[in-house]
């Protein structure tokens, strides 16, 4: 069973539910960034819900995910916990990472993620190992690499969908189209103009779908899913969304135009579109909307506010943290 | 019961006794099962383990890696052969930005136990981009463990104990050295060894002069120790056997009773082993019993050249480190 189906009227209740923390929580952020109470820097999925939302809730338990730089969305919706989150953002001991990773690195193990990444395509290659291993252990489960549309030409993303081809991994290789890769726009950088179709050249089947419609991003990676978990080796999808603010802090925004944020605010938000979705097939009323929007404002008010009475860290928490095992050397 | 084998034989053995041991050990490399790998180190584990724990993969370095970071936070025991060393280079996002930072990054969260086997080094007139010796680069990772056998027992060890260990080893093999020969004696498991990870020691001991080296290097420290005991000058070879971490207590030492330190390897100087070793030996109890300063002999400051005479000029002879230590003999005479 898919931890969170929204074709039921509770599945569409958790589904908007998690869309609105993921939203609430890129909010805080930028809250606390300029009151200059968040150091470092970070990067926004607003406008990118669905997608996140959309795929970890056709996943079970069991399954895995690997993220990316942009990837608070990715982690709240795979299950971890906002105010634990917010903590490492902060830096703080109670964060994922213990305050040493940050907002690029957010990583729960336990819980089935295996890690942002602030390398483009990092986790490509991860992701197949992790795949690989899944099966020689005989273990049931399927891994969801989450990467963006300017991984698809690194390196990295041909070498790891063509091993995964190869080997038939159970990996299903999930690229988040925000249409640029910081400022260049996926035309000006991709040759061909789709990530989907350079599954074909692996002999793996690739999909384009609407990466704003929860509904359509649901059933798609559920179809997905299925398939991988079923033997049929690597699959392909490539959700075409929008993120609405800039890159990182630097950003000016000097590479598109207000216009084009505008039309997709306002005329394609994900969570707009599944709110009128949901009402208007009667899986949600309006009072459940408003309760639910109540409901992902009060926990994120929450989080912070216990996130920031988590303590610092402290440097002697640094000793021998590099590794797990002795870190000096044997004397005889 | 110790048997005669060569480096390469003794690693291969090392290998069987962890796959016939853990499940969650397998092999992953180019060319590695029906070939046996380029130098035949793997030779014969295809047929006794099959094709799903000697894994051949496609010529993707950065893959090969980067699968076995993901294997190994998932589970498994990844021992990975790079064909040689050079290529490794194409690998080194998975290396050093995964496997290395992921255990710290993630607080915690993960361990990353996986092997990387990187056979190097010149001599074998394989030219520029077949001959490195880049360990230093590794060894300056913090998140990484660096380890360079001399001997065949050493490579066995070094091996079974890289296996056995949680965080990511780099083990670096001198091609020169899988066809030398010496007594091995066979491990029955991987947690026989789990100790011998891995201190600096002696493989010859003299009061006038400390040589260090780790690798291929410690026989040509062994050969110039000889030619120099013809002339009465008896040398202390220190084998460093782990570059990360370093052991330096047994040199500082031997340092102190002899008061001249000549480090030598076959990777470039600068910036090199070699300089952070003398640097910690100066930085010690030692600098005050040092007759002279101490001096490297290293791998000539140039890529390695293809024709024989310039090959043999770029790595460091035993007449080279002969002739440097008749140097430090002299100098505070």
């Amino acid at each position: 069973m898919p931890r969170v189906d929204p074709s039921t009227p509770e599945g569409a209740r958790a589904a908007l539910t998690t869309m609105w923390t993921i939203r609430r929580f890129e909010e805080a952020l930028e809250d606390l960034y300029s009151r200059g109470l968040l150091h470092g820097t970070n990067h926004l999925s607003i406008g990118q819900e669905a997608v996140a939302v959309g795929v970890c809730g056709a996943l079970e338990e069991g399954d895995l995910i690997t993220s990316t730089h942009r990837g608070h969305g990715h982690c709240l919706a795979h299950g971890a916990d906002p105010m634990r989150m917010m903590a490492e953002l902060l830096g703080r001991v109670d964060g994922y990472c213990r305050g040493r990773g940050g907002s690029m690195h957010i990583a729960d193990v336990d819980a089935g993620n295996l890690g942002a990444n602030g390398i483009v395509a990092g986790s490509m290659t991860i992701a197949a190992g992790a795949a690989l291993s899944m099966r020689m252990q005989g273990r049931d489960a399927v891994v969801v690499c989450f990467f963006g549309d300017g991984a698809a030409n690194e390196g990295s993303f041909h070498e790891a969908l063509n091993l995964a081809g190869v080997w038939g991994l159970p990996v299903l290789f999930l690229c988040e189209n925000n249409q640029y890769g910081m400022s260049m726009s996926q035309d000006s950088s991709t040759a061909g103009g789709s990530v989907a179709a350079r599954g074909a050249a692996y002999g793996i089947e690739g999909r384009r779908i609407d990466g704003n419609d929860l509904d359509a991003v649901h059933a798609a990676a559920a179809e997905a899913v299925a398939g991988v978990r079923a033997g049929g080796g690597p699959a392909l999808l490539e959700a075409v969304t929008y993120r609405y603010r800039g890159h990182s802090k630097s950003d000016r925004n000097l590479y598109r135009t207000l216009d084009e944020i505008e039309s997709w605010r306002n005329e394609r938000d994900p969570v707009d579109r599944f709110e009128a979705a949901a009402v208007a097939s009667g899986r949600l009323t309006a009072e459940d909307v408003d309760a639910v929007r109540a409901e992902a404002r009060d926990l994120l008010r929450d989080a912070v506010q216990r996130a920031v009475r988590s303590p610092e860290p402290t440097v002697d928490d640094l000793d021998g943290a590099a590794y797990a095992g002795r870190s000096t050397a044997a004397v005889a | 019961m110790a048997e005669v084998m060569s480096t390469s034989r003794a690693i291969n053995a090392a290998m069987r006794v962890a796959m016939a041991e853990d499940p969650r050990v397998f092999l992953a490399g180019e060319d590695i099962g029906v070939y046996g790998g380029a130098f035949g180190v793997t030779d014969g584990l295809l047929g006794e383990f099959g094709a799903e724990r000697v894994r051949d993969t496609p010529i993707s370095e950065d893959v090969i890696v980067g699968m076995a970071v993901g294997a190994a936070i998932t589970g498994m025991r990844p021992v990975i052969e790079m064909q040689f060393s050079d290529f490794v280079v194409n690998a080194m996002d998975p290396l050093v930005n995964q496997a290395a930072k992921l255990h710290f990054m993630y607080g915690g969260n993960v361990t990353v136990p996986m092997v990387l086997r990187l056979p190097g080094g010149g001599g074998t007139g394989a030219a520029e981009q077949h001959s490195q010796s880049l360990e230093a680069w590794f060894a300056h990772v913090p998140g990484l463990k660096v380890v360079a056998p001399s001997t065949p027992q050493d490579a066995h060890d070094l091996l079974l104990a890289s296996i056995n260990d949680p965080d990511p080893v780099v083990l670096v093999e001198h091609k020169l050295l899988y066809k030398a020969e010496g007594p091995v004696e066979v491990r029955g498991s991987l947690a026989e060894v789990d100790a011998a990870f891995a201190g600096t020691v002696p493989r010859r001991t003299g009061g006038d002069l400390t040589i260090v080296s780790y690798s291929r290097g410690c026989a040509v420290a062994l050969d110039a120790a000889e030619a120099l005991a013809a002339d009465g000058v008896e040398a202390t070879v220190l084998d460093l056997r782990s570059l990360r971490p370093l052991d330096l207590g047994p040199v500082i030492a031997s340092v102190t009773a002899t008061g001249r330190l000549l480090v030598t390897h076959e990777a470039p100087g600068p910036v090199g082993v070699g300089a952070e070793v003398v640097a910690g030996v100066v930085g010690s109890e030692a600098f005050d019993h040092l007759l002279v300063p101490p001096v490297r002999v290293t791998g000539r400051d140039n890529p390695m050249p293809y024709a024989p005479g310039l090959e043999r000029a770029t790595i460091p002879q035993v007449e080279d480190v002969v002739a440097a230590a008749r140097r430090l003999m002299a100098e505070d005479d």
